[in-house]
């Protein structure tokens, strides 16, 4: 017998990693694009807008197994990540799961994770495009606790009001959780470590299962009523209609939690007691306001403005589009940038330079469209 | 009978009785966009130069610009795009015609690609 050969060179540029799922992909008519270094489905043949509607009125499966998913073992696993987030990890009960931010020691954004507590462990998982530089840094911070990344283990999300009517006849245990709540869970054959949430703005349940198994219960979720696969695509625009932030593009490491608008992820306890990177900052733009904030924008007509977009007031500059589309949903433009914290109130009447020509837009609260998580 | 020709820029560019020229992209252009959510069309009268970027149209992906194929003065263009973009993805060779031209230089038309130009570009692809 000869040992399996990787004939993988992850350094190579064009070397694309895949996941446990790309023949199933492939099989399906997926549509392929390069993606945080790993070959990804940006649509199946339905297209973008007919699996953004489909998740919003059904249930689509997506595949989110470039994302990176790490363990810290242990009772001081909490410890662990409360010096590197501004997270309530003590205070996170078990079957719970959590947002949090990894910061730097300027306040700064290094990557935005959800954090589940199973019996005795913590389970992360990241985005795809800051996995390693996480790892490494949470290696560096865990003062004797056990870590375990998980390169081993593919990742899917069930996203949409179908979801938990699906998840009912395959897993009672996981149908039966609250928004946010965590538990392991069979579902067909493979065990799953199994979250109620998701990235969508819909209900929905995040799904780890080892690698192994991966196709198999993909095939299965895929062949319950209602559910239909879905790509990156709507991924995105699912997500920007939620309001919620993508890393890299509506939040980077010279971007505070308060400049992002994602104070609530800063632990109650927290904002007192400080003893997390960048505190000081923080706490100061927590009393004060900070200087800039994410907002929600929404431009008159119908041409979307683009990230890189630049925002003015009056004549005078004011920031820049950091996400924008098309909204399905609204059949309208939407987007998200940062301005200056005076124009930054709900109303505020500002410009979107569009190809040279200024686009009035108003300052809206986000999300753009109502969310329906459970419970 | 109308005659059609191809721009490498994947559009598609019709020769009407009245001697003006139709333009719209291709359906190669629609289905490598994907779902249309936006277009922003040329203003009748609006003098053109060959390679011109004079109309846009925007995916849920992405935003491309539409070039004028040669030179010449926009006549007319199609609202109806406008209104409803997901016309394009449906009827991209026909009904969802971009702009009308009037060539300043008629001959100018035979310089662009047959249909059997267009298909070995595409093949390349």
């Amino acid at each position: 017998m000869s040992e399996p050969v990787l004939n993988i060179e992850p350094d190579a540029p064009d070397a694309l990693r895949i996941t446990p799922l790309d023949a199933l992909h492939r099989e399906l008519g997926a549509k392929m694009v390069p993606f945080a270094g790993y070959d990804m489905p940006v649509q199946y043949p339905a297209g973008v807008l007919a699996e953004h509607v489909h998740t919003r009125t059904a249930a689509s499966l997506f595949d989110v197994s470039h994302m990176g998913q790490f363990t810290l073992y242990g009772p001081d696993a909490a410890k662990v990540l409360e010096a590197l987030t501004p997270g309530d990890f003590r205070g996170l009960a078990e079957g719970r799961q959590r947002y949090t931010l990894l910061l730097n020691e300027a306040g700064g954004i290094i990557d935005d994770l959800m954090v589940a507590a199973y019996p005795g462990r913590l389970v992360i998982v990241a985005n795809a495009s800051r996995k390693e530089i996480d790892a490494h840094h949470i290696a560096q911070h865990l003062h004797g606790v056990a870590m375990d990344q998980h390169p081993d283990r593919a990742l899917l999300a069930l996203q949409g009001p179908a979801a938990a009517g699906v998840m009912a006849g395959l897993c009672p245990a996981a149908s039966a959780l609250p928004f946010m709540g965590v538990t392991e869970g069979v579902i067909g054959t493979a065990p799953c470590w199994i979250s109620r949430s998701g990235y969508s703005g819909e209900d929905g349940f995040e799904i780890s299962v080892a690698a192994g198994h991966a196709e198999l219960l993909a095939r299965l979720l895929l062949s319950q009523p209602g559910v239909a696969p879905a790509g990156l695509g709507a991924r995105d625009s699912l997500r920007l209609e939620a309001g919620l932030c993508l890393y890299g593009s509506d939040i980077d490491a010279i971007t505070t939690p308060v400049e992002a608008n994602l104070a609530w992820a800063v632990g109650k306890r927290r904002r007192a007691e400080g003893g997390f990177p960048g505190a000081a900052v923080i706490q100061d733009q927590l009393a004060h306001g900070p200087s800039r904030l994410r907002v929600g924008l929404r431009p008159d007509g119908r041409a979307p403005a683009r990230a890189g977009t630049s925002i003015v007031a009056g004549h005078t500059e004011a920031g820049t589009v950091t996400s924008g589309g098309f909204s399905p949903t609204l059949g309208a433009p939407i987007a998200m940038g940062y301005v200056r914290r005076d124009i930054a109130a709900p109303g505020t009447q500002l410009g979107l330079v569009i190809r040279g020509t200024t686009v009035p837009a108003t300052v809206v609260t986000m999300p753009f469209v109502p969310t329906h998580y459970a419970k | 009978m109308s005659e059609t020709r191809y721009t490498k820029d994947h559009e598609w560019v019709r020769l009407e009785a009245d001697g003006t020229l139709t333009v719209g992209i291709t359906d190669h252009a629609q289905e490598a966009l994907g779902d249309i959510v936006f277009v922003e069309l040329p203003e009748p009268g609006r003098e053109v130069v060959e390679g011109e970027a004079c109309a846009v149209v925007e995916s849920v992906k992405a935003a491309s610009d539409v070039y004028a194929p040669i030179a010449g003065r926009v006549t007319e263009h199609n609202e109806i795009i406008v209104d409803e973009p997901a016309i394009v993805n449906r009827a991209a060779n026909d009904e969802a015609w971009f702009f009308r031209l009037e060539p300043t230089d008629p001959a100018a038309f035979e310089t662009l690609m047959d249909e059997a130009a267009y298909d070995a570009l595409l093949e390349t692809l």
